[in-house]
């Protein structure tokens, strides 16, 4: 019950996007068309489960040599690592997807939102099993919050905008009041 | 445009960060700690300047060691080096600032991954000498800071009816939604809003004026 729990918490409740902040740019960045918003989506849902799986493992080799204070830069260097393999894998093994994610796998080493989701699990003392539902959830949470917000900014290329709120400011008031429909998760679900 | 910035005067380097290519407002890079961490203007104040010190810090590095380091190996390089200031300052913060370091949490480990400081380090550091990357850490970094403050003290303000923490009307006209993940996005996109307005009537001032000139010297052409 516990694992299902966090998993549509990270879905819903604590969404990373719309109610955590994290992974913001690639939210505003990639979300004019729903086709890449997709593949931008399963891109990242991938890297999350693979990251949080080895950095969960990894985390428990520090603390048994009580290092730490390394947690930060270990956790960045293996998500940079992990993102390099992932392409070059994906490249040889499936060059469909791989020419279909294209420019959106480098750049999901610097999104936050991977980094945040292990260092988040670290903290919250998850087993591996919660780690995983927690990175699976985190990765449809992301996906869907973006495929949403491409939706209504496709929508959006044909409406009449005064000048000032065109391109970032439009868009982030956009996401101010998808995100304002996510509130209403709030106090749902107690972990 | 960084090849030939050997001509850029000084105080230039300094000010460019704070005004017209501010990381928050116009680049638009640094968004999640910037909507994150503006609840208050004293929570944005400190993120501000923690991102700011781990800024110049790596600039000041990776300036210094430009020559040594291999083009292919770079993007890794740079990440350590910032990563490992991240850590001086996550546990600085620890020691001396306990109360801001509990509410900025997640967010003192995330600088890392803070596009502004691997941005600089890429497009500025990397191409330039050691004191004009740090004028250029600085700036940056001010007006990523001055951009923090000012957000989180319009949502303290309309949130919680206060100023760093000081009481202006209390609860008497607060706007819950402000300090609720929301409001973050919607005050940024207002505030972003207000710059691109006051950039627009600029432009059209200065275009009018232009015109008005103009029309003065073909007058002035024609009778002579």
């Amino acid at each position: 019950m516990k694992l299902f729990l966090i998993f549509l918490s990270a879905i819903l409740v604590n969404n990373f996007v719309l109610q955590k902040f994290l992974g913001i740019c690639p939210f505003l960045g990639v979300s004019k068309k729903i086709d890449t918003a997709v593949g931008m989506s399963l891109a990242v849902t991938f890297v999350m489960v693979l990251a949080s799986i080895i950095t969960w493992l990894l985390n428990g080799l520090l603390i048994a040599m009580n290092l730490q204070f390394l947690t930060t830069i270990v956790f960045i260097l293996v998500i940079a690592v992990l993102v390099q393999f992932v392409e070059i894998f994906l490249k040889k093994a499936s060059p469909a997807l791989y020419e279909a994610l294209g420019i959106f796998l480098p750049l999901i080493t610097t999104n936050c939102a991977i980094l945040g989701l292990a260092l988040l699990n670290v903290q919250n003392n998850y087993t591996l099993l919660e780690t995983i539902f927690n990175a699976v959830g985190a990765g449809l949470g992301f996906g869907m919050a973006l495929i949403l917000f491409a939706g209504i900014r496709e929508e959006m290329e044909f409406a009449d905008i005064p000048a000032p709120f065109k391109g970032l400011a439009g868009a982030l008031i956009t996401a101010g009041i998808l995100s304002m429909s996510f509130v209403g998760f709030n106090g749902m679900i107690k972990l | 445009m960084m090849a030939e910035s050997k001509n850029v005067p000084m105080i230039k380097e300094l000010s460019k960060g704070i005004f017209e290519s501010n990381p928050a407002f116009v680049q638009a890079l640094g968004m999640c700690p910037t909507l994150a961490t503006t609840t208050s203007a004293t929570n944005g104040l400190g993120m501000g300047l923690a991102t700011l010190s781990v800024l110049v810090m790596s600039n000041i590095v990776v300036s210094l060691i430009r020559k040594l380091v291999p083009e292919k190996i770079r993007i890794p390089i740079y990440i350590i080096i910032i990563a490992g200031f991240v850590t001086m300052i996550d546990l600085l913060m620890h020691g001396f600032t306990y109360d801001l370091w509990k509410t900025l949490g997640l967010f003192i480990p995330l600088i890392v991954v803070n596009c502004v400081i691997l941005g600089r380090a890429e497009s500025f550091a990397s191409k330039n000498g050691i004191f004009r990357s740090i004028l250029d850490g600085i700036g940056m970094g001010l007006g990523f800071t001055l951009a923090l403050t000012l957000l989180g003290a319009v949502r303290e303000i309309f949130g919680a009816g206060s100023i760093f923490g000081i009481t202006l009307w209390g609860d008497a006209f607060n706007v819950f939604i402000m300090i609720l993940p929301p409001g973050a996005f919607i005050t940024l996109g207002l505030l972003i809003a207000t710059f691109n307005w006051i950039g627009i009537s600029k432009k059209e001032k200065a275009k009018k004026k232009a015109a008005i000139e103009k029309a003065k010297s073909q007058k002035v052409g024609d009778a002579a």
